[in-house]
């Protein structure tokens, strides 16, 4: 039987669970940081020793906890990467900008149990050695940034944070930066210019990559809500034990945001890998199945930037068989297991874990076209191919909407599309906007050419001669 | 041929607020959030929150005295203005209404919600940008994914999120707002 695994989101939406520090306490918080900021030294086997920070960072890298985000970076690599010889200071950024479409997991944490997410973010800095760190949360969350601003003060308060943490002489500060309703503040090169005070501009990289170059032109860390809380965890439990759940490459738990034609849209915790994405459509216990009398049509696995996938497609899976020897297996969309790997295989990306559902009452051209006008509203601009390419792509779709559609526009869009990823433009909002445009315009080809073509016909008849 | 030009400033798109006038509450506020930043800059954008907070939009007159607290140039703080869609250039309605027009949502009746508002008080659901009633009462606008897609349609009512918003709830929210 397929089944949430909440360790994350363990206490939310219990009764009586409330978002304050005393509660949090009661519910064994901030053990883990006392944990990790008393870790004495340890001598190794080859005689050198390494510091409690150090032992945290080993423990992230061996729990192969991949980001939340959205790209599935593996965390402990990404803090092996900070440069920590430049002399210069070392920050850390929450990134609570969560506005991938689909997505609604980070905000239930931030409303529901923001001091998990404090505690992950402070255990982060001291195993970075970061003193000072923002949480750039979106601005629409106005309500959350206020309950972060009251989670700080408590914290303090109880000297979690400030100076001499817990007596260890670690000093970290953390402030709260609101964004102000631009989708690209979550890409974050973007983040870190909107962080200085600037139009979110992503950066390019190479040079500008974060842990080298980031916020201040410092080494910088960037890491999503739900990851940061993950290091709670992998500190309390250990990154060996914490690599137990879920399945190999694909560890841990990771929240669920289902939404569209399911019965029970929410979020639900899952252990990586261990639930198909059948599972979680049709179980009683995720989306409880499609409304009655409807059947899939498409889903859209990892929020709106990833490449759809068709109901009834099959993939070629290369899983390693018991033997140690590849052997290719083919696999059902619904078989599918919901992870990082698998997903990617079949050709799309579990991205920010945000699984939309279509059923067959959804018009494709209409889904798209949303999708679009998506894009193209919060292209940045900066890179010619991106902010042209999701402007046409959005009023091809809205002709083909608005009964001004062509047999060709299918056509012209995967030219469109085909021509702006692939180290065009500085961010991954290039690939972000032509994915979906590649794969709706690719998979259901025939429903975007026969709209187009039935516009035209309509146009060729003589109007209606007026009757005598 | 020498034909001179006299050339015309730019018109400055937001607008001006002859009774501007930052209380000292405001400027200790702006103070303080200068001090999270190891660079002033850094501040910008809280600093117009809470100028949007105190006085509902972003004049030019807040602008320049953002600018040179900051100790930038304004438009610097102009062209934040025109990029973050959150910054207003002009009042809006007291009550302000978002409905999110992405995906889940239109899956959801995003764009049913949004004519019933607009019907309801007498603006243009083909109009695009946000609309406000001739009593500046309410402002209707259409927004991006709010981050409540399992609970579609999602809007919010000035910083207050609705979710699953049927067209009775929506005539709820509506009664009693922006008087
Ligand atoms: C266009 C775009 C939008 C993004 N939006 C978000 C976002 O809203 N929240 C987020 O955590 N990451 C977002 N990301 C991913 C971030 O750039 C970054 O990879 C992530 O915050 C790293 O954290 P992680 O390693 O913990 O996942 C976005 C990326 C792109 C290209
Ligand atoms: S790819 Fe698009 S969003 Fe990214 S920097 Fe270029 S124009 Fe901006
Ligand atoms: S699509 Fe409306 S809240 Fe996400």
């Amino acid at each position: 039987m397929p089944q949430e695994h909440r360790q994350i989101l363990k206490y939310v939406d219990q009764p009586g669970y409330t978002p304050d520090i005393e509660c949090y306490l009661r519910h064994s918080g901030y053990e883990a940081l006392k944990k990790a900021i008393t870790l004495p030294p340890k001598t190794q086997a080859d005689g050198k020793t390494t510091t409690g920070p150090e032992q945290i960072r080993q423990e992230v890298m061996i729990s192969g906890l991949r980001g939340r985000g959205g790209a599935g970076f593996p965390c402990g690599l990404k803090w092996s990467f900070v440069d920590r010889k430049s002399g210069k200071p070392i920050h850390l950024i929450c990134n609570a900008d969560e506005s991938e479409p689909g997505t609604f997991k980070d905000k239930q944490i931030i409303y529901k149990d923001p001091h998990q997410m404090l505690e992950g973010m402070i255990i982060a800095c001291y195993a970075n050695d970061a003193h000072l760190a923002y949480i750039y949360i979106r601005g629409e969350f106005v309500e959350g940034a206020k309950i972060l601003a009251r989670a700080l003060r408590e914290a303090r308060a109880k000297n979690f944070l400030g100076r001499n943490i817990l007596g260890s002489g670690y000093d970290l500060e953390i402030h709260i930066h609101r964004g102000a309703g631009a989708y690209i503040c979550g890409e974050e090169t973007g983040l870190i210019e909107s962080l200085e005070g600037r139009r979110a501009y992503p950066r390019i990289k190479p040079p500008y990559f974060p842990a080298v170059l980031g916020l201040y032109l410092c080494p910088t860390i960037v890491n999503n809500v739900e990851t940061l809380c993950a290091v709670k965890h992998i500190t309390a439990m250990g990154g060996a034990e914490y690599a137990k759940l879920g399945t190999p490459n694909n560890t841990g738990t990771r929240i669920v945001s289902i939404s569209g034609h399911v019965k029970r849209p929410g979020y639900y915790e899952i252990e990586v890998g261990k639930v198909t994405i059948g599972e979680l459509i049709h179980d009683p216990c995720f989306g409880g199945g499609l409304r009655d009398g409807r059947k899939l049509k498409a889903i859209i696995p990892g929020g709106s930037s990833a490449k759809i996938f068709k109901a009834g497609e099959k993939f070629k899976l290369k899983g390693n068989s018991l033997l140690g020897r590849e052997a290719e297996k083919e696999v059902e969309l619904l078989d599918l297991p919901y992870d990082f790997d698998s997903i990617i295989e079949a050709g799309s990306m579990s991205g920010s874990g945000a699984l939309i559902v279509m059923d067959d009452s959804t018009d494709m051209v209409e889904a798209l076209s949303n999708i679009a006008e998506f894009y193209a509203h919060e292209s940045c601009g900066q890179c010619t191919p991106c902010r042209e390419g999701s402007l046409w792509m959005a009023k091809a779709l809205h002709r083909l909407t608005h009964g001004g559609g062509r047999s060709t526009d299918a056509d012209y869009l995967l030219r469109i599309a085909d021509n702006i990823p692939g180290g065009r433009t500085i961010c991954a909002f290039g690939e972000a906007c032509a994915w979906p445009v590649q794969s709706f315009v690719g998979k259901f080809k025939d429903e975007f050419i026969a709209k187009g073509a039935a516009d035209e016909e309509r146009r060729m008849k003589p109007a209606a001669s007026p009757q005598c | 041929m020498n034909e001179s030009h006299t050339t015309e400033p730019i018109p400055n798109a937001l607008l001006s607020q002859p009774d501007f006038a930052v209380p000292a509450a405001l400027a200790a506020e702006a103070d303080e959030l200068i001090t999270h930043y190891p660079v002033k800059r850094s501040a910008s954008l809280m600093l117009l929150h809470a100028f949007q907070d105190h006085f509902g939009y972003i004049s030019q007159q807040a602008v320049v005295w953002i600018a040179a607290r900051l100790e930038l140039a304004p438009i610097n703080i102009y062209e934040l203005v025109t990029f973050y869609p959150m910054f207003h250039q002009k009042p809006v309605g007291k009550c302000h209404l978002k409905i999110c027009r992405t995906l889940s949502c239109a899956l959801g009746g995003a764009y049913e919600l949004h004519e019933h508002f607009c019907k309801k008080l007498g603006l243009d659901a083909k109009a695009h940008g946000p609309q406000t009633t001739g009593d500046g009462k309410y402002t209707v606008e259409f927004v991006e994914c709010l981050a409540g897609c399992g609970t579609a349609p999602v809007m919010m009512c000035n910083d207050t999120f609705h979710e699953g918003v049927s067209l009775k709830k929506a005539d709820e929210i509506l009664k009693g707002r922006g008087q």
